[in-house]
């Protein structure tokens, strides 16, 4: 008979990266080979992630498929799972069930430039996305990312940011809430609809990708109205509570849509059609 | 389909003869004042008195708390046992009313619409379904508003109906039924052709109109109707533990030192906690929020996503509220809004 969905695949935690205060990455490998080798996930999908003992928690794959042999993990210690996880060190087994939900549509946005505005902790989704288009750079128009945070401290990747920074075919504004910058501080200061609005970008041939906290999305929204992005050509990917991950258990529906199996990832265009339960 | 008569005396006798065979048997039993199923050692336990047990069959097919795998830690690593169906039972189980019968379709539609579900399919796999039609029901009783019927035979392997006091028509429904109707056949006799099962079952009136209710359901999603419907609900989620068709869970662990097993248990959509993120937000964060929800998952959003209703209108979640709110007349209200 076909094989249990709830047994989780064994991963070896192969490298931790302090992000920021409570924020760690986690590069994952299958302890299993055949395993690592059958593995295959798109920009946007996510997985539900073990520490044995304590129980799952939900978190995208943050890095891309174009990058083999691991999978990483980006989240803030919030929860009893959480906590676990970031208590744990290099070497220790932990589990990994995945890749779910539906992706980017990456192929359709070919020959496009792409927008990505991200806050706080919801920068671990994009840079998937990020990353796996700058891998196949050729494919893709002008890459533009703005990403915000509440403090210098709190932005997440900064050693990828500063490699953002430096590529020339990238362009990309940092900003932090008024208040977080520090001395030396030399990107924007301000929430990130208001830089937004101050960069205007170009709605031509463009799509936009935008995920963050609700506030965030919700005064970003009618910038983009301003700007002429329709709304079909801005996405967004969602995160409500989960525990099957596979459209059983639940929870995290947005009207007759699964976030696991519809989403996670919607275009504005599906979202304006749902009940905000999100 | 085959129709046959077996006494009473004949059928306590067969499901002796199933016991004695290594089948578990899952019945209603009486304690109490309550009539619930259970696992029986003595068939002279069998209850077959009450309009309705308290809570449905589905325990049977997907435990209140279940398994799903095993783990061990050692040092930094782990060893996983999988989810081991070798040491399921087969389980006749007996009694049951058609709406429970049914219920096992929206259960089984919601385990596998997508990917398979391992541990129900195992369970349910090894299930026969020997079901009772209803000569009595209660003012709770709705199938036929909801497709169903006292005599409907979907869902059962075999189906009896009491006919007579010490005797019952069963029908033989499915291949399954058939093979345990073929291996326990001695017990039963030749059916009289003129036996009319439709004189024997209790007439429930339909309460409304299914398609109606669906309909206006989705219109109504921001109306303040359900405000006004779930004014008094406190949450309690009765109602879905004791439904035929509610399969919302939760997945837990259940952590002994080093070892521990991943456990899924029964949830409800009624919990405030069902839905709540870490962040503190909780995007169904009033009742009257989980109200549609309980009813829009069952009413419109299963009939459009797995084409089935998530109803079978066997009345438990009214007969269970603790503050009196009935199903079937709040799903009337749609047929008059």
């Amino acid at each position: 008979m076909n094989n249990n969905i709830y047994l989780p695949y064994l991963m070896i935690i192969e490298k931790i990266v302090e992000e920021a205060p409570g924020v760690k990455t986690f590069r994952l490998k299958f302890k299993d080979e055949e395993e690592a080798k059958e593995f295959k996930f798109k920009a946007g999908q996510f997985g539900e992630y073990s520490a044995f003992g304590e129980g799952e928690c939900t978190f995208c794959i943050a890095s891309p498929p174009t990058r083999e042999g691991y999978i990483e993990c980006t989240f803030r210690e919030a929860g009893k799972v959480t906590s676990t996880l970031a208590a744990m060190e290099e070497g220790e087994t932990m589990g990994f069930r995945g890749p779910f939900g539906n992706t980017f549509p990456m192929d359709e946005w070919k020959g496009k430039n792409l927008l990505f505005i991200a806050g706080g902790i919801a920068l671990p989704p994009l840079r998937c996305v990020i990353w796996n288009a700058l891998d196949m750079r050729d494919h893709f128009k002008n890459i533009q990312i703005l990403y915000g945070a509440k403090s210098v401290a709190d932005l997440v990747y900064k050693r990828e940011l500063k490699e953002w920074e430096e590529r020339p075919d990238v362009q990309l504004t940092v900003t932090v809430d008024p208040g977080g910058e520090t001395p030396d501080w030399k990107g924007e200061i301000g929430f990130v609809p208001s830089i937004l609005e101050k960069l205007g970008p170009s709605a031509e041939n463009t799509i936009a990708i935008v995920c963050g906290p609700p506030v965030m999305i919700k005064f970003s929204f009618p910038v983009l109205d301003k700007l002429g992005f329709k709304s079909e050509n801005i996405y967004t990917t969602l995160e409500n509570r989960m525990k099957c991950g596979v459209g059983k258990c639940g929870r995290c529906n947005v009207g007759k849509m699964y976030v696991c199996k519809d989403g996670p990832v919607f275009s504005r265009a599906l979202l304006e059609t749902l009940p905000a339960e999100y | 389909m085959k129709r046959k008569y077996i006494s009473r005396h004949s059928l306590m006798n067969c499901l002796k003869k199933v016991q004695t065979d290594g089948i578990s048997l899952y019945a209603p039993v009486t304690r109490g004042e309550q009539t619930d199923f259970r696992f029986i050692t003595s068939v002279d336990d069998l209850s077959f008195d009450s309009v309705q047990t308290v809570r449905s069959a589905k325990a049977v097919a997907f435990p209140c708390s279940e398994k799903l795998f095993s783990y061990t830690k050692e040092k930094n690593d782990v060893q996983l046992q999988d989810y081991n169906p070798d040491v399921l039972p087969e389980v006749l189980v007996f009694g049951l009313h058609p709406c429970d019968a049914v219920g096992f379709g929206p259960l089984g539609s919601i385990f596998n619409w997508d990917t398979q579900d391992k541990p129900y399919n195992e369970r349910r796999k090894r299930l026969t379904l020997i079901s009772l039609a209803c000569t009595r029901a209660d003012e709770y009783c709705f199938c036929t508003s909801v497709g169903g019927g006292p005599g409907n035979t979907e869902g059962s392997d075999i189906q009896l109906t009491p006919i007579q006091e010490d005797g019952y028509l069963a029908e033989i429904i499915t291949d399954k039924g058939n093979e345990w109707y073929e291996k326990y056949s001695s017990f039963f006799e030749e059916a009289a052709e003129d036996i009319r099962k439709e004189n024997y079952l209790v007439e429930i009136p339909v309460k409304f109109n299914i398609e109606e209710v669906e309909r206006k359901m989705t219109e109504l999603f921001e109306s303040d109707i359900w405000q006004l419907q779930s004014e008094r609900c406190i949450g309690c989620g009765a109602c879905a533990f004791v439904c035929p068709t509610c399969a919302c869970f939760d997945i837990q662990e259940d952590a002994h030192g080093n070892t521990g097993n991943r456990i899924r248990c029964w949830d409800s959509c009624g919990f405030a906690l069902f839905t709540l993120h870490t962040s503190g937000d909780n995007p169904r964060s009033t009742q009257s929020q989980r109200w549609r929800q309980r009813l829009m998952h069952k009413f419109s959003y299963m009939p459009e996503r797995l084409t089935v209703v998530g109803c079978t209108g066997c009345g438990r979640c009214s007969r269970a509220c603790p503050v009196d709110m009935n199903l079937s007349d709040n799903l009337k209200m749609f047929n008059y809004e």
